[in-house]
């Protein structure tokens, strides 16, 4: 476990006394979480990360417009929830400005949960397996609920039997 | 009687100002057991007096085998941080009063790295990222015959970040460091912040790129515990939102 530091700052105190871990002297063994060596990448997706940080904010913004008002409309509006049935929602959708409203609050409000919950898994699961697992399923559920309510916006027929 | 008033005081004091407190501190030994312990010692101390008089105590008194840094002990050095009934302080800048001294006081090594005997941990990976963000000036040019001169708004700027003495107290209080030791953590960003806006400094944007990296400032959750932390009183939290900012602005 000798530290490959390929660092030009040259040697601290401490550094390159090889220590080892075994019956004699069990410590828990963590892995050096800096460990450099001469292939580690310099950037790794930096900007990705910034993007995401970046959309977390603007959706938020966004979101508090859109979300309010849709309850606002659904819930407590001209007779609250009683008033919502097919017939409501068909005639929302023959606006083109509410099905855009939708659209958009559903892009950025599962977008928005999904990179939430991304985070969540980072900082939460510990083992890689547990990780992907987690991503795989999140990423799944998202983009199948994102794609089926753009098809249900983009296709509706408010003629259906 | 030579020296009265001393007698008269010596009489007066008749109550002891010390009380009987109980250090409950994890004791870890790899070479003795795998595990960490929870050991209780009792000792008699002035309640003004610092935790770190008590360790004293304890190693000095009982049990010669505790294990833990301590160099200045004057809250300089930075070498003791440790986890002070479940808070990250300084032992010697934290008064028994303080902290409810009729309880046992919990003492543990700080979390995250780590823990090589006791209260020691190994700090390597929290230096790595120290250098990492290169904490040193960079200029280009000639060498200015004289010092390079900064004006006093141009100092204030990052006065707040000087006073970092790397203790790891902020990073070892961070919960992503605790999950993850790739993130760079506050100490290592609260160092670059220093650099970054200093007038005099002109490899800002190098570090700003080092920090942009997908362990780097967009990992913060903003908890604030490392502004809580903080024996020095930085405002950490607000000097790693500092950098974002100057990530964003520098690109839109």
């Amino acid at each position: 476990m000798s530290t490959d530091t390929t660092s030009a700052i040259g040697q601290v105190e401490g550094e390159g006394a090889t220590r080892h871990y075994d019956v004699d002297n069990p410590a828990p063994y963590i892995e050096a979480p800096r460990k450099r060596t001469g292939k580690t990448p310099k950037s790794t997706r930096g900007n990705f990360e910034m993007a995401a940080w970046l959309f977390m904010r603007l959706s938020g913004v966004v979101l508090v417009v859109l979300v309010i008002g849709h309850l606002l409309i659904q819930l407590v509006l001209d007779g609250g929830v009683s008033k919502i049935g097919f017939a409501f929602v068909a005639g929302r959708w023959a606006s083109p400005f509410w099905q855009t409203w939708d659209l958009l609050m559903l892009w950025l409000a599962m977008l928005h949960g999904a990179n939430g919950l991304r985070t969540v898994i980072n900082d939460y699961a510990e083992r890689p397996n547990t990780r992907l697992w987690l991503k795989g399923l999140l990423y799944t559920a998202t983009v199948f609920t994102i794609l089926l309510g753009t098809l249900v916006i983009f296709t509706f027929d408010p003629n259906i039997r | 009687m030579a020296t009265p008033v001393l007698d008269k005081t010596e009489e007066t004091s008749g109550a002891s100002p010390y009380i009987t407190v109980t250090f409950r501190i994890r004791r870890f030994n790899p070479e003795v057991s795998e595990h960490a312990v929870w050991e209780d010692f009792q000792l008699e101390i002035d309640p003004k007096e610092r935790v770190l008089d008590g360790l004293h105590k304890i190693k000095w008194d009982q049990d010669g085998t505790l294990t833990f840094r301590r160099s200045c002990a004057h809250g300089i050095c930075g070498s003791d941080a440790m986890r002070i009934n479940g808070k990250n302080r300084l032992a010697c800048k934290t008064l028994i009063k303080d902290i409810n001294p009729e309880k046992p006081i919990t003492i543990e090594a700080i979390k995250g790295l780590t823990v090589l005997k006791d209260l020691i941990v190994d700090m390597e990976p929290f230096f790595q990222a120290y250098r990492d963000v290169m904490p040193f000036l960079v200029t280009k040019g000639n060498e200015p015959t004289r010092e390079r001169l900064q004006s006093a708004e141009d100092r204030e700027r990052f006065d707040d970040t000087t006073k970092c003495i790397l203790c790891a107290a902020c990073t070892s209080s961070c919960p992503v460091f605790w999950n993850d030791g790739q993130y760079f953590g506050p100490a290592a960003i609260v160092n670059a912040h220093r650099f970054i806006f200093d007038s005099r400094d002109e490899a800002g944007e190098q570090r700003l790129e080092i920090l942009n990296d997908k362990d780097g400032v967009w990992r913060c959750r903003t908890t604030f515990n490392c502004t809580d932390a903080c024996p020095r009183g930085i405002e950490v939290t607000k000097a790693i939102q500092e950098v974002k900012r100057a990530l964003i602005t520098r690109r839109f």
